[in-house]
């Protein structure tokens, strides 16, 4: 007979007792949050990087929304853009490159409690995170997940991203890049993204209503923001800046965000072409669809203790 | 076969002889398709519920659709160790069947064969018994039909009953059980066929056998394979998410937690490929519940970036590796010990994690439940490494006390008036991970991450808590390896040889030493289950021996030694510590290792080795 050398323990929940009972607090005794009680960390950015405006508008959202601290969960990978969990006050996961997806679905799919916000960019969204963009999108795992799109590597400085036009010069491309880009719209729709959205960081009222409409979207929710890195891609986005003489055209009120051929066609005009949401749909969740196979299975075994379902089992196998 | 009974003689066309057995060792040979796993099934599960010992050996041909394939039983009265070096009965399908494994079979066994397939050679007659039945032909002759060879292994099962004086109505329920849900002729057939093969008169055979009675068993047996027990044992530790991808031998666990975990209100995902499953399997850990994620092979050399990853962030998790032969796609069905620098090291940078290794079936379940708990306890990545030789074979052991070994680990989320996820304050580096979802009244929250952290887990470039931190992730699994229980020897503890194993290679250690005691030599085992932290004072258990020698399933690599050996030697510098490894894919042999340690202790002794 093998014994168990480590047996289940009750354990503490934190190394830290610092004496009273935490009150209890219902959402009713509580005031919204303030950007000083959701801001963390100073930034590291470069001054002057899109970054920041993404952040000030997460905290925003947060403001507006009256979402406490605990019931989001920021996840990144890495990047630049994916250090952002630092900088909120929130539980936050800082994970690996390129693999941000995957983790935050095993946060979502086993806490429907939590809102699950996902930032990086696009190195990890669509180079090395390229199949897990895909494979999120397909099973809509509900989330919201904003790109930051500098259309270059950031935090590695300079190298060719997976969205850099042709032609950019990078350290890895000194002639100009060569590879065709990925149209992260046109991908996500093609994936089977049930919400598909563009914004840009220059439009702070666009940003935030986009950032709602994802939040509020059942399902896996994507935003491309196009973020400019000022210190590696200066002037890359100021075809869509009015500031800068471009123009920042929204997609108009005839277009059926239900119709995916229309969208994937709008998503197909060259630079600086659309904002606004391109396509959603309701299909069911993967967390629904679980949610319903657990409904079923335990239909049959309702009244019984884990331990007796499992006795059950163990009674056919003798 | 122990026989008890010397030979007899009776003429052949009488009535075969009664003779009782302590055990028998039943290889089956032929090919996958023909149901040979089906009666290697129900012979061990009629041990089960005849509270006999029983363990089995298969191998599963790499071809897809079928081929040659085995499925070996040992059934005992008695304490059953390993599969069994050579066979008492060999029942053969096929000229191939025959050919191939005949040489298995002791020197006067018995070969059972279809004469419809196979053209028994005359040299062989002398050396082994032959027993000829038209199996095919009379199968076909039982129940009609078109003549493929369905139901033949049913004809054959009948043949054994009969040959073993099997307890006919336990079988008749099995089978019963078996084809339930199913039309209800495909059970009137089985049984049909069964009572064929039963009522063959089988001329040829000299002997009848019985088995002792067993001895009673305290708690009701139950029969299944190593990646049952492995999933059970994480349900009952209340491991309720998981995320994989499909892998041989790793599949079965997948596949099972899939269908089973929804009756318990879980989930298993089927991910895109082997990142994205420890990844998810990470993020519904950190979500406050320790989570599984599994493969086997290749799979795991791409979850080690992750791994190393719940080691810096310090997050429950357990990995399950299924070992089979590598580098690479490497012998996918074959079994090898080869994943253990993997598991204990995997990775770049310095990551302690924990490493357990069952011994066989029934230790499976409970390993799954002591991965989980330490996990939790140290908050770390726990490595489960089993290999093909548990994973597919069966056994029967004592019914574990569920009521008293389920677990509820659901995550507690009342608030918490502060936390520190790195706190540096402990004494013995253990900190807790705080789930999402738990308010922190301070208003100071946890991030968990892969950079190099504060106490509270943002990033830092100082080496001095570069320096703390490395001594925090290591000096916890210092803390652990002074729970662990000293192993004990199998055997006394002093002697001439001490034999080190780890895995499945426990069974025929044991083995190995009980015939080596048999006949006066000083052999004695010791089994490690926790393989990183080692568990504390083996030098002491050392100290007994004169030599001591591992013994594992891998390559002795570029300076002679295997894997455990090597690690065993840089723990404890002892050069006595020798290494005695093989590659070939198969389990050890019991003579294998008794030949091998003997001709090591000789060549020690002449000064060769
Ligand atoms: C497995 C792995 N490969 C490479 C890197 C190095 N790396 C870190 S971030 C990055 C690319 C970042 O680009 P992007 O995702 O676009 O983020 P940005 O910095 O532009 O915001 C790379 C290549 C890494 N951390 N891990
Ligand atoms: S390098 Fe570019 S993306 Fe990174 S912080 Fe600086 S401006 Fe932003
Ligand atoms: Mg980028």
């Amino acid at each position: 007979m093998t014994t168990i050398a480590i047996p289940n323990a009750v354990l503490p929940r934190t190394t830290r007792t610092s004496g009273e009972p935490v009150p209890l607090l219902t959402d009713a005794d509580r005031k919204g949050l303030t950007k000083k009680e959701v801001a963390a960390d100073h930034p590291t950015w470069c001054p002057g990087c899109g970054d920041f405006s993404v952040l000030a508008l997460y905290f925003k959202l947060i403001e507006r929304r009256k979402i406490w601290h605990e019931k989001i969960t920021t996840v990144a990978g890495i990047g630049c853009s994916s250090r952002f969990p630092y900088f909120v006050q929130a539980h936050g996961a800082h994970y690996i490159h390129g693999r941000a997806l995957p983790f935050a679905s095993g946060v979502s799919l086993s806490r429907p409690d939590l809102h699950v916000f996902v930032f990086g960019g696009d190195g990890d969204a669509f180079s090395i995170g390229g199949n897990h963009f895909n494979h999120t999108a397909r099973k809509n795992i509900k989330m919201t997940y904003v790109v930051m799109d500098n259309f270059v590597y950031g935090l590695t400085k300079k190298q060719t991203s997976p969205t850099s036009p042709i032609g950019f010069k990078s350290k890895t491309d000194i002639w100009g890049a060569v590879d065709q880009p990925i149209n992260p719209l046109k991908q996500a729709i093609a994936a089977g993204a049930t919400f598909v959205a563009r914004t840009t960081h220059t439009n702070a009222n666009h940003v935030l209503q986009m950032m709602e409409a994802a939040m509020d979207h059942d399902g896996f929710s994507f935003i491309e923001c196009l973020s400019e890195c000022i210190e590696f891609f200066p002037a890359a986005f100021d075809a869509s800046n009015p500031r800068k003489g471009g123009k920042f055209d929204l997609i108009g009120p005839e277009h059926d965000v239900t119709d995916e051929m229309a969208a994937y066609k709008l998503a197909d005009e060259p630079f600086p072409g659309k904002f606004g949401i391109f396509y959603k749909n309701n299909r069911p969740t993967k967390n629904k669809l679980e949610a319903d196979i657990i409904t079923n299975s335990r239909a049959k075994v309702k009244d019984l203790a884990d331990w007796q379902i499992l006795q059950k089992t163990f009674d056919r196998m003798k | 076969m122990s026989d008890t009974a010397s030979a007899n003689l009776t003429a052949p066309g009488g009535p075969p002889k009664l003779t009782k057995i302590s055990e028998a060792v039943i290889r089956i040979a032929g090919n996958s398709q023909d149901g040979i796993q089906a009666i290697g099934g129900f012979l061990a599960r009629l041990a089960g519920r005849s509270e006999q010992e029983v363990m089995t050996f298969m191998t599963i041909p790499s071809t897809i659709s079928g081929g040659p394939s085995i499925f070996q039983v040992r059934v005992g009265s008695g304490e059953v160790l390993s599969s069994g070096d050579e066979a008492d009965m060999l029942l053969a399908f096929y000229q191939h069947s025959y050919e191939d494994h005949i040489s298995s079979l002791k020197i006067g066994g018995i070969v059972l064969y279809d004469s419809d397939h196979v053209e028994p050679k005359p040299e062989w007659q002398e050396t082994y018994r032959h027993v000829g039945v038209q199996i095919s032909g009379l199968t076909v002759e039982a129940i009609g039909g078109t003549g493929r060879d369905k139901g033949k292994n049913i004809y054959a099962l009948g043949l054994l009953a009969k040959i073993y004086d099997l307890n006919v109505p336990k079988l008749t329920k099995l089978i019963e059980e078996r084809f339930t849900g199913k039309d209800a002729s495909v059970v009137a057939n089985a049984l049909t066929c069964f009572n064929a093969g039963y009522s063959n008169s089988l001329e040829n055979l000299l002997k009848t056998y019985q088995f002792y009675p067993a001895e009673a068993k305290a708690r009701p047996q139950i029969v299944m394979n190593g990646n049952e027990a492995l999933a059970f044992g994480l349900i009952a530790a209340g491991v309720r998410f998981g995320a994989g991808y499909p892998i041989t031998p790793w599949s079965d666990i997948m596949e099972l937690l899939r269908r089973e975990l929804p009756k318990y209100g879980g989930e298993f995902i089927q991910c895109e490929d082997e990142l994205a499953a420890v990844s998810m399997a990470i993020g519904a850990s950190y979500a406050g519940r320790v989570a599984v994620t599994g493969s086997s092979g290749p799979g795991i050399s791409l979850k080690t970036e992750a791994i190393g990853w719940a080691v810096m962030a310090e997050i429950p998790l357990v990995v399950v590796d299924v070992q089979r032969g590598g580098p690479s796609t490497g012998m996918p069905t074959s079994i090898e010990q080869s994943d253990l620098n993997i598991a204990c090291f995997g990775g770049h940078g310095d990551s302690p994690r924990v490493v357990i290794a069952p011994a066989n079936v029934e230790e499976c379940f409970h390993a799954a439940i002591e991965a989980v708990n330490i996990a939790r306890k140290y908050s770390t990545p726990v490595l489960l490494l089993t290999d093909q030789g548990i994973a597919t074979r069966i056994e029967a052991f004592d019914e574990p006390d569920l009521k008293a070994v389920c677990q509820d680990i659901s995550p507690d989320l009342t608030a918490v008036q502060d936390h520190k996820p790195y706190d540096l304050n402990t004494t013995d580096g253990i900190t807790r991970h705080l789930a999402p979802g738990t308010r922190v009244a301070s208003g100071k929250y946890p991030v968990v991450t892969g950079l190099e952290h504060d106490e509270l887990g943002h990033p830092t470039g100082s080496p001095t808590l570069h320096v703390k931190m490395n001594a925090k992730r290591r000096n916890k699994l210092r803390a652990l390896s002074w729970e662990l229980p000293v192993p004990k020897t199998y055997g006394p503890d002093e002697g001439q040889i001490l034999l080190v194993g780890w895995g499945s290679a426990q069974g025929p250690l044991r083995e190995a030493v009980d015939r080596a005691r048999a006949v006066g030599d000083a052999v004695s085992c010791l089994h490690l289950r926790h393989l990183n932290p080692l568990p504390n004072d083996l030098e002491k258990v050392f100290r007994g021996f004169h030599h001591i020698f591992v013994v594992e399933l891998n390559d002795e690599n570029l300076y002679g030694f295997g894997q455990l050996a090597a690690i065993l030697r840089g723990r404890y510098c002892d050069p006595r510590i020798r290494s005695i490894t093989k590659t070939d894919g198969l389990t050890w042999k019991v003579k294998e290792i008794l030949d091998r340690s003997r001709t090591l202790a000789q060549a020690i002794k002449s000064g060769e080795a």
